[in-house]
């Protein structure tokens, strides 16, 4: 029996551009259309778009959302102001990811949480599970399309002036109004995009229409490796506290939120284990599940198309985790070398 | 840039979408035009050693592209005379032109009658149809 896959406003425009779909997240999403390495480079270079309306919109509105989200996420929440946004996680009791997400303050008693597709459902029950009465939580995923417009010529290409990462504002393309958030999952300049689902095919033939390439999920997940960020499902999981996975830069500590106590003393007694990037010294290409010597595994891993090598993260021993510790990965039965190196492996402006 | 669809009719032709160029007693193998779309561009070829020897229908190698990782399999047996160090080096050869630059290795044949097993292009054509 086979479940039917979930399409996003955009389906028609990704047939039509002759892209190659594929499941994630019990959607059918375009993984390419030209090709993985060219639209990487393509929003290295230049401007790329995705499709991301399957991400999930979460809505928390109420006098007391601040203190249900407070309760909630990682972050100290209570310092976002209105047209402000913040990467945080939302945690379980063990200090593990339930979700990585974006927290975006519309107003003073109202947040859009974005989450990841394969968690919006989980995300969303979790949340109405801790309402408290003054805090009204919804799901709003069907009512929104989401596209993020990546690299060093976006904004300008989108006609935006500057603004800072991590703000958002609304504006106007082609007579769509929309959300224009600064946030990304690239390494690079540029925004992510929510507008109406029933405005979605306007807006995204506006932006192709201003010169930006359309990318799918293929080079978004090499954009995104090569940038050192954490994907939900790979690096990060229920399983894996924010300390081992090195995001304890979004936990504010010395709040009480779900975990936080475990997480205080994870950080105290040091992990046992950190996830950390390396990269081939072998010809090889390292692939999530695969061994790293002294009890490691890789949690992510593909070729880079910048750096023109194979590329990864994975969890290792804390004694093995230090810049330049060699480590040796089993590459279908092969032992590979590879290095740990400082993250990110990529910095915007040095392609 | 990934060449346009073909499949020369000078080739033999195996139903994993590798192809052999007969040449007297040694052959030339390389994967098809289907096989390098559907894989992408190649970022990786993991070659055999000159000398090693090559099963027909058993994999003699695997090529890589960002997304999926792929055997090679050998349409015919024999010795490892020589592996394209352009494929090695610069795998992107192998989607550019599979049927000339991009070919993986020459083998000296062990058994010149495997040959007869292999498709020719209306046969091979049938397969693609089937995909």
């Amino acid at each position: 029996m086979s479940t039917t896959l979930l399409r996003t406003p955009l389906y028609d425009r990704h047939v039509a551009l002759g892209a190659r779909l594929v499941p994630f997240a019990g959607w059918e999403m375009p993984v390419q259309y030209e090709g993985v390495i060219p639209e990487h480079r393509a929003v290295r270079a230049d401007a790329g778009v995705f499709d991301v309306s399957h991400m999930g919109e979460l809505e928390v509105e109420g006098p007391r959302a601040l203190d249900l989200l407070q309760s909630l996420l990682s972050s100290d929440v209570a310092q976002v102001e209105p047209g402000h946004a913040r990467y945080t996680l939302l945690t379980n009791e063990r200090g593990g990811i339930v979700d990585d997400l974006i927290a975006y303050r519309v107003d003073r008693f109202r947040w859009l949480l974005v989450v990841n597709a394969s968690n919006r459902d989980t995300d969303h029950a979790w949340l109405k599970e801790h309402e408290i009465s003054g805090s009204d939580v919804r799901d709003v995923s069907d009512e929104y399309a989401l596209l993020a417009v990546q690299g060093p010529h976006a904004i300008e290409k989108l006609g935006f002036g500057p603004a800072p990462w991590n703000t958002f504002a609304e504006e106007r393309i082609d007579g769509v109004e929309c959300m224009v958030n600064r946030t990304g999952y690239t390494g690079e300049d540029g925004c992510e995009i929510l507008c109406m689902a029933e405005d979605a095919a306007q807006l995204w033939d506006g932006v192709l229409a201003r010169g930006v390439t359309p990318c799918g999920l293929g080079a978004r997940d090499t954009l995104r490796l090569e940038a050192c960020l954490a994907l939900h499902g790979n690096d990060i999981t229920p399983d894996t506290d924010a300390i081992s996975a090195g995001l304890g830069w979004t936990c504010a500590l010395d709040k009480e939120f779900t975990g936080a106590d475990e997480l205080r003393r994870i950080k105290a007694e040091g992990p046992a284990r950190k996830l950390v990037p390396f990269v081939m010294e072998d010809r090889a290409i390292p692939r999530h599940g695969m061994a790293i010597d002294g009890g490691g595994d890789v949690t992510s891993g593909t070729h880079s198309p910048t750096l023109d090598v194979g590329i990864g993260m994975g969890y290792v021993p804390s004694e093995r985790a230090g810049v330049d510790t060699e480590l040796q990965i089993d590459v279908r039965g092969k032992a590979r070398r590879a290095r740990i190196v400082k993250r990110p492996f990529y910095k915007k402006g040095e392609g | 840039m990934a060449a346009a669809e073909s499949y020369p009719d000078d080739l033999k032709y195996h139903r994993e979408h590798d192809w052999a160029r007969i040449d007297g007693d040694e052959a030339v193998l390389g994967i098809t035009w289907f096989a390098q779309d559907a894989l992408g561009e190649l970022v990786h070829f993991e070659a055999p050693s000159t000398g090693s020897n090559v099963k027909a229908g058993s994999s003699y190698g695997e090529v890589e592209s960002v997304k999926a990782v792929s055997d090679v399999i050998a349409p015919l047996s024999g010795e490892v005379l020589e592996v394209n160090q352009a494929a090695v080096d610069a795998p992107e050869t192998v989607n550019e032109d599979p049927y000339g630059s991009g070919w993986l290795i020459r083998i000296r044949l062990a058994d010149p009658g495997e040959v007869d097993a292999l498709l020719d292009l209306d046969a091979y054509k049938q397969v693609l149809a089937e995909q």
